[in-house]
């Protein structure tokens, strides 16, 4: 017990087991909660993709045939239906999640949960109704 | 003096991603990732595509909805790796991949949409 105990900025070492790399799949919340976190992926993949599919718009038609040829073919694909279930799985959780982030209050009372879920699944119907509009009719 | 702290920006523009990608993509998705390649619909024509495309207010709002999603995804995605994989001690440069990434693209993205008009 000679030991000096000096100040150190280093932490002692905690008696803590360390937790296994593949705790998320010991129970359902944490491994929707890997999935809401994994979507981030397919975000960012998304986004490159659409803008991959501006820039074949804006090199012209045999550009813009081109990329649809390329999203049919079978790798792309496969990674938009996995796209496809990553992003409504975000949207939804995003959506369900809201109210608990957005507290507002209507003078002295606070606006119930579901009427903020129902405001926010409201805009995302009006977007998806404006954005099938603008691409399919007129 | 302390110096100020970039989270509370982060939280919000990884908000502000969350909100424009769960309203924005999944209608993109389901229309040019499935419809159109399996044939469920036809696709919108060259000249559709090209008018909506050079539309300064379509350039406008895919390049907020491009920047903030990225932002969202590489917020996410570090604090996937941060958690998931418990890589703490990478937490420095999981930070500069992420948001670097994130700020490549963007700049991309706003190079791309600028120069089309």
């Amino acid at each position: 017990m000679s030991e000096r105990h000096a100040y150190t900025d280093y932490h002692p070492r905690w008696l803590r087991s360390r937790p296994s790399t593949y705790w998320w799949l010991e129970r359902r919340a944490y491994l929707s909660f890997i999935t809401r976190e994994l979507s981030s992926i397919f975000i960012a993949w998304f986004v490159v993709y659409l803008l991959l599919l501006v820039r074949a718009v804006s090199l012209g038609d045999s550009n813009y045939q081109a990329f649809l040829a390329w999203s049919r073919h079978p790798v792309v694909m496969t990674l938009n239906v996995v796209t496809a279930f990553f992003v409504l799985f975000h949207a939804v959780t995003w959506f369900n999640l809201a109210p608990k982030a957005m507290v507002v209050h209507l003078g002295h009372k606070r606006l119930p949960a579901s009427l903020i879920s129902a405001a926010n699944y409201g805009a995302w119907v009006v977007t998806t109704a404006f954005v099938l509009w603008l691409l399919l009719g007129g | 003096m302390h110096k100020r702290s970039a989270e509370p920006l982060l939280w919000l523009l990884f908000s502000a991603g969350g909100v424009a990608s769960a309203v924005f993509v999944p209608v993109l998705v389901l229309l040019f990732g499935l419809a159109f390649p399996l044939g469920w619909l036809s696709p919108p024509s060259y000249e559709h595509m090209y008018n909506l495309v050079h539309h300064p207010l379509t350039r406008l709002v895919l390049f907020g909805v491009s920047v903030v999603s990225l932002i969202h995804a590489a917020h996410r995605f570090r604090f996937t790796l941060y958690d998931g994989l418990q890589i703490k001690h990478l937490n420095e440069l999981i930070g500069l991949l992420c948001y670097g990434g994130a700020l490549v693209l963007s700049i991309w993205a706003g190079y791309l949409l600028w120069t089309i008009g």
